[in-house]
């Protein structure tokens, strides 16, 4: 499917979410109570088929937390980038994709760790790279001063 | 490590037989500091915890403090045996996101050295994994040979591991005089010498039998677990960055894609030997072909992208990386995200090691090819 009917079929299909062509590839933006339903359609629906999980990767904005998925079809070849964000920056969560691409069980748990994101449903949310004794490195407003060296 | 022992502890995990080993973070299959949590029933493996962190430097908080140029040296220490293909990942993104069309030159000169890294790469974890199995010969075959390529290396951009050759709008320096000839030697050389390898341990008896249907791992479950690269091709995920979404001077040559259908460690192990051929094919086709022209295009002093964000994938020696620029228009990277091939594929451990044997265990971490801090970052 090219990317132009990617576009046009989503936005029909789901009209209370953002579509729009991306610099590179379509981006849609998910409305957070409506994710994992909308996940579960890119897999299962052959026209769509996105079987692959790329990349997940979490973003902290001043006024939510935004987590990226980037999706690839491996029979149909397109790709297609997804974003949900949290309510605001304190009650950071979303829904887990874990059920449906198994890899996203260790990429949630890394931006868990690093950004403070805990994901609902996930069977082991335990911190990854640091330990209890850290915040969340990656958000804007940490601060450390034992770790950290500001220049 | 008391809270896991109390959390299986507690909800009765355990069973009678079994028992709790810590393998790692210093044994020496693990190829760094990774420490895998073994539950075992005797010497079955029944689960295994993989816990990482050990050297996580923090490269993607670092970044948000550097200018673009300076992120590309920090790329050298994640992968450091596919740091090239990293270097060109974020020089491709920032090329993308400024809209910069390098010379056909430095879309040669990459190519070649991709290939080259690639194969530098394949031979030190050719010589590492014989080892792991307990050929120690191997090793000694496989540092002597990759000593050639990082010579080429050395000769060319001063570094023989952390390259940091490719630099936003080409590469750093034009090619040494020598390169050509140099490669061309290596080549002849190399074709002579990937027999003996063969020899050595594919076709080896011992070596098979430690080997052939040990660790499946199925197409469904590598595209699940995001398994890319020469593991994930392996099982049958086709899944090549070159041939999918080429970049440099890919779309230019004729390769195929290697794909096998076992999944199983042998079958992992004979495809990144049939990729140390194809790189050599892609090599020759390029080396006598290297267009005249500038090494690289002038870029502004300072580089600053435009508001948005930029993905770039490229292939490395153990499968997709990917670099996700998020910019704000200021110098520096608002975020950025790498996605580490060996991350997603050493996390598959747990789904395939189970049911086999510790030594077995040894045998899938090797054909695995884990580079810790390319996991840990």
């Amino acid at each position: 499917m090219t990317n132009e009917q990617l576009i046009e079929q989503l936005s029909k299909a789901y009209p209370a979410a953002a579509t729009k062509q991306g610099g590179q590839y379509p981006e849609i933006t998910m409305p957070r109570e409506m994710l994992h339903s909308f996940m579960q359609n890119l897999k299962s629906e052959p026209n769509l088929a996105f079987d692959y999980l790329v990349c997940e990767s979490g973003v902290d904005y001043p006024e939510y937390l935004q987590v990226v998925y980037h999706l690839e079809s491996t029979t149909h070849r397109h790709f297609l980038v997804v974003k949900s964000n949290t309510e605001n920056r304190e009650t950071a969560v979303l829904d887990t994709v874990c059920d449906i691409w198994p890899t996203a069980e260790f990429h949630e748990r890394e931006i868990y760790d690093l950004l403070g994101i805990t994901f609902n449903h996930h069977h082991d949310m335990r911190r990854f790279f640091l330990d209890n004794t850290w915040g969340h490195p990656l958000r804007k407003d940490f601060k450390d001063d034992i770790h950290v060296v500001e220049r | 490590m008391a809270d896991i022992i109390e959390k299986f502890v507690t909800t009765d995990e355990i069973k009678t037989d079994e028992y709790l080993v810590n393998m790692g973070p210093q044994h020496p299959s693990t190829h760094g500091v990774l420490r895998l949590l073994l539950k075992l029933e005797g010497e079955i493996v029944h689960n295994v915890d993989p816990h990482i962190g050990y050297i996580h430097s923090g490269i993607e908080k670092m970044t948000e403090a550097l200018s673009y140029p300076q992120v590309i040296h920090l790329t050298d220490r994640m992968d450091y045996l596919s740091a090239h293909m990293n270097n060109e990942a974020v020089c491709l993104c920032i090329e993308n996101a400024l809209q910069v069309e390098v010379p056909e030159r430095v879309k040669y000169i990459r190519t070649i050295f991709d290939e080259l890294q690639r194969l530098a790469s394949h031979q030190l974890w050719w010589c590492a994994s014989g080892m792991d199995l307990g050929a120690l010969t191997a090793f000694f075959y496989g540092l002597r040979d990759r000593e050639d390529i990082l010579d080429i290396f050395e000769e060319t951009c001063g570094a023989r591991l952390t390259l940091s050759y490719s630099v936003p709008g080409g590469v750093m320096f034009d090619i040494h005089p020598n390169f050509q000839t140099k490669v061309k030697a290596f080549i002849k050389k190399f074709r002579k010498i990937l027999p003996e390898y063969d020899k050595l341990l594919t076709d080896n008896i011992i070596f098979q039998n430690r080997t052939k249907g040990v660790g499946i791992l199925s197409k469904e479950d590598a595209i699940a677990f995001g398994v890319t690269g020469p593991t994930g091709r392996a099982s049958g995920f086709s899944c090549d960055v070159r041939k999918h979404n080429p970049y440099s001077a890919y779309p230019y040559i004729k390769f195929d894609e290697k794909i096998g259908t076992d999944g199983d460690c042998f079958m992992r192990w004979k495809l990144r030997m049939d990729e140390m051929w194809e790189s050599l094919n892609i090599i020759e086709q390029l080396i006598d072909n290297i267009p005249e022209g500038d090494h690289a295009v002038k870029m502004k002093g300072v580089i600053k992208l435009p508001e948005g964000e930029f993905y770039q994938r490229v292939e490395t020696a153990r499968g997709e990386f990917g670099v996700y620029i998020v910019s704000d228009g200021k110098k520096n990277p608002y975020r950025v995200k790498f996605r580490s091939p060996g991350f997603s594929n050493l996390f598959t451990i747990n789904h395939i090691a189970k049911g086999w044997k510790i030594a077995d265990l040894v045998a899938i971490m090797a054909t695995f090819d884990l580079v810790i801090p390319d996991i840990d970052r």
